[in-house]
């Protein structure tokens, strides 16, 4: 077994859109407004695309596409704190490919790169850490960020770093945290939702229980799902099952890869690392509280937001996003990105205003990648 | 006409003064480049090479095509910067129907490179000039100080000869007609990206730098061949968009028939990667009509790189030109151009 | 977020610092093994993972993976059945 192709048999597959679709009609039987359901995290949204899964399902089943993608929710003034690291001269700052062409107020990471910045992509933050073993001359900086999937990666080369003594190796933390964004857009009742398609990878770190909420306090039900498009479609289909029940459970489809407590080893490095913050802003969102999480003190030598006094530690809150756009709604999914008035006008993957345009996640990238031009032309 | 003899180079590092007309250049580009692409063709040490076309292809049009290879590093699985100075600019010609005949060849060296390592490249772009059927018939070289290129930059300009009644376009694409590869995608630039290291990854990923011009001619010796294009920069989808432009119809793919390797998956699903955007060297697709797709593939396939041929879509009409995926669930999407370089992905 | 990607530990190459060597249909690269560490490191080797940013984040449970493509092709079988019912009864 090799935990892929198998997850993509087309026969499964049309007999997964078969029940979808009949259980969309039993659910019509009884409402006339389309059944919401919102994946998550932004790799469901690219599978949905890429797949085109949006167009296999009945008409009266839309995907909102939520906040998980953390460089769309990533505010500008973070990526400006990230070029004014990036053009000290002696800083070799480290990223992870997704953030390159996210704007700033001024300019994106690949803009600075141009202008003579020492910019790498790097694929895990332990070669941001080996980069710093052969280079002692230079300061190298880790561009932190992502839910907490990635925070044990992070957090383990922190402590990997101080374990090995490096002096000369930090990281610029924007680690955000699932449920506190997840509360933030069921507090709000212009909300429409019916459930929830749960983050696989968020989830085989921090386990069922962060979701309990969902349920217990919103009365709706979320399934943990895998990233294959068998894994997708028969998590919607436990959703629409428990909608039709009138059940609201935090179930697992992906149970091969999610435990239901989550990776104990993870979870102590992130909570031996990082501590929250009491507020954190998000693109599109605002502050939220308890939404994002900082380095401790224990291993404030390795804070770059500390090294380099930037963000937070410059005493600077959020910076103000351009009022004009519209990205909030997006995320919110009170908006499609087709019906934004700038998508595929001003704002094009090529020159990105918002960062739902930039990431591959994005909802807007995918939809302008993946064929939502042509929806936009028969709205 | 017998072969010269040559000046011999003691170096061992490429010098300012290797690029300054005297004596050390002199020796330099005869030990190192002229030995190497010595041919009857280069005829006297002239100025400029005299080219005479065959007999057989007098009233023939002339093709030509210029590129740059800036390849970092230098040597990879599967080929070299050399390999690539001469396939890269034969495959242009080739996929226009022409047959490839001579090639320029100019160097632009940091110095300090190893006299060693550029003989090492002049050796590859003979032994692929030869396997090409082309010849390197002119050339220069340029050294600059260190830091102002990074080790050596290959311009190779080639010509090459369109016989009477060939005229392969894009613009001639029609609904109906199948697009054909002639095999397995994605290798160079994964191979590539291997060799850099940057990544960590490990593998056997092997560059398919090959020269097209035989397969190019096998295939249109089997059947009506409407437009060629080579798959380089950008890969099949940008190759496929450009197509779709210029002939104004909709180019349908079908995922499941996509010539992939599992290295190249696996390759792609680590980074984030779309495999149809990589970069090949040795990979082209043909526009073909229907009626002609099976005498072509069957040609093709008895050619070296050509054995792994396959239909991968056809093309029909819509409301605009684009490509479009059929993926395995019957769903579609669409297979834009990117927008600059895939960047590896976490998200 | 979070591209993971199933992998195969093939060899353990540093047991004091966790970290191994994982494949992804036949390309690999150095993982660390440090959240999904046993007693003993080498029991992992042929063992599959699932790896984001080059951290192996879990063991994968093929029991369970197997339990699932079970219940899905289950699924399709049943549907196929009474698909065939359906036609016959309509004839």
């Amino acid at each position: 077994m090799r935990y892929m192709d198998e997850f993509r048999d087309p026969t499964i597959a049309k007999a997964l859109l078969k029940q979808i679709s009949s259980l969309c009609d039993e659910i019509a039987k009884t409402r006339d407004e389309p059944i919401y359901i919102m994946e998550i995290c932004g790799g469901h949204t690219h599978s949905i695309f890429r797949f085109g899964l949006d167009k296999l399902v009945p008409k009266n089943l839309e995907f909102i596409h939520g906040p998980g993608c953390p460089v769309c929710v990533l505010p500008m003034s973070r990526v400006d704190d990230c070029v004014e690291i990036a053009e000290n001269k002696n800083v070799i700052f480290t990223t992870f490919g997704d953030a390159m062409r996210v704007p700033g107020t001024k300019k994106s990471l690949l803009q600075a790169k141009a202008e003579g910045c020492d910019i790498r992509i790097v694929y895990s933050p332990l070669d941001a850490l080996k980069i710093a073993r052969e280079n002692p001359d230079k300061d190298v900086v880790f561009f932190g960020l992502g839910f907490e999937t990635t925070m044990p990666a992070t957090a383990l080369t922190i402590i990997r770093a101080k374990n090995e003594s490096i002096k000369n190796f930090s990281m610029f933390c924007n680690h955000v945290l699932v449920p506190p964004p997840l509360r933030a857009l069921l507090m709000d009742e212009k909300m429409q939702l019916d459930g929830f398609v749960g983050p696989g990878h968020v989830s085989m770190i921090i386990g069922k229980k962060p979701y309990q909420f969902i349920a217990a306090e919103f009365h709706k039900p979320v399934v943990i799902a895998g990233f294959e498009p068998l894994d997708l479609l028969s998590s919607v289909v436990m959703v629409l099952q428990q909608i039709i029940d009138g059940r609201h459970e935090i179930e697992n489809q992906y149970g091969r890869v999610v435990p239901e407590d989550g990776n104990k080893a993870a979870l102590d490095a992130i909570t031996s690392v990082y501590e929250p913050r009491p507020r954190f802003d998000w693109r599109g969102l605002g502050e939220i509280e308890y939404s994002g999480v900082k380095i401790r003190d224990e291993f404030v030598e390795f804070d770059a937001e500390v090294k380099f006094k930037v963000g937070y530690g410059a005493g600077k809150g959020a910076g103000r996003e351009p009022d004009d756009l519209l990205c909030g709604e997006v995320i919110k999914g009170f908006l499609k990105p087709v019906h934004c008035p700038k998508f595929g006008v001003e704002c094009k993957p090529e020159t990105p205003l918002g960062a739902l345009m930039v990431s591959s996640e994005g909802a807007c990238a995918a939809y302008y990648q993946y064929g939502g031009r042509r929806e936009q032309e028969v709205v | 006409m017998e072969t010269p003899k040559f000046n011999k180079t003691n170096a061992k590092i490429v010098t300012l003064a290797h690029g300054g007309g005297g004596k050390a250049m002199r020796d330099l580009i005869q030990d190192v480049f002229i030995r190497d692409f010595f041919t009857e063709d280069t005829g006297e040490m002239e100025d400029q090479a005299r080219l005479e076309i065959p007999s057989e292809l007098s009233g023939s049009r002339l093709a030509f095509t210029s590129d740059g290879f800036v390849v970092d590093p230098l040597f990879f699985n599967g080929g070299d910067i050399g390999k690539l100075a001469v396939y890269g600019t034969v495959n242009d010609l080739a996929v226009g129907g022409a047959i490839p005949k001579w090639l320029s060849a100019s160097f632009i060296i940091e110095e300090g490179l190893e006299v060693e390592t550029l003989r090492k490249i002049a050796t590859s772009m003979r032994d692929a000039a030869i396997k090409a059927g082309v010849k390197i018939v002119t050339g220069d070289t340029k050294v600059v100080a260190r830091g102002a290129a990074d080790k050596v930059f290959i311009t190779t300009s080639g010509v090459g000869l369109i016989p009477n009644g060939v005229n392969l376009a894009a613009s001639t694409v029609q609904e109906g007609d199948v697009a054909i590869v002639n095999g397995f995608l994605g290798h160079h630039g994964a191979a590539i990206l291997q060799a850099r290291g940057d990544l960590m990854l490990e593998g056997e990923i092997k560059s398919d730098c090959a020269p097209l011009g035989e397969l190019m001619a096998v295939a249109m010796g089997a059947g009506v061949v409407h437009c060629a294009r080579d798959l380089t920069r950008g890969g099949l989808a940008s190759a496929l968009n450009e197509i779709a432009d210029a002939c104004g119809h909709v180019i349908e793919l079908e995922e499941e028939k996509m010539p992939l390797k599992p290295e190249i998956r696996g390759f792609c699903e680590i980074l984030g990667f779309d495999p149809l955007y990589l970069a090949n060297e040795g990979s082209l697709v043909l526009f073909v009509p229907a009626v002609d797709a099976e005498n072509v593939l069957k040609a093709m396939r008895e050619h070296e790189f050509g054995k792994d041929a396959c239909i991968i879509g056809r093309v029909k009409t819509g409301n605009r030109p684009q490509v479009e995926m059929k993926t395995t669930f019957g769903g579609t999407r669409i297979v834009d151009m990117l927008v600059g370089e895939q960047l590896p992905r976490i998200c | 977020m979070c591209l993971g990607l199933p992998g195969q530990i093939i060899a353990i190459q540093d047991k004091q610092s966790m970290l191994g060597k994982v494949s992804f249909s036949g390309v690999s690269r150095e993982v660390d093994l440090s959240c999904v560490a046993t007693e003993n490191l080498n029991d992992l080797v042929g063992k599959w993972v699932l790896v984001h940013v080059g951290f192996a984040m879990s063991v994968i449970d093929e029991e369970e993976a197997k339990a699932t493509l079970e219940a899905l092709e289950g699924l399709a079988e049943a549907q196929e059945e009474f698909a065939a019912i359906k036609e016959s009864a309509g004839e």
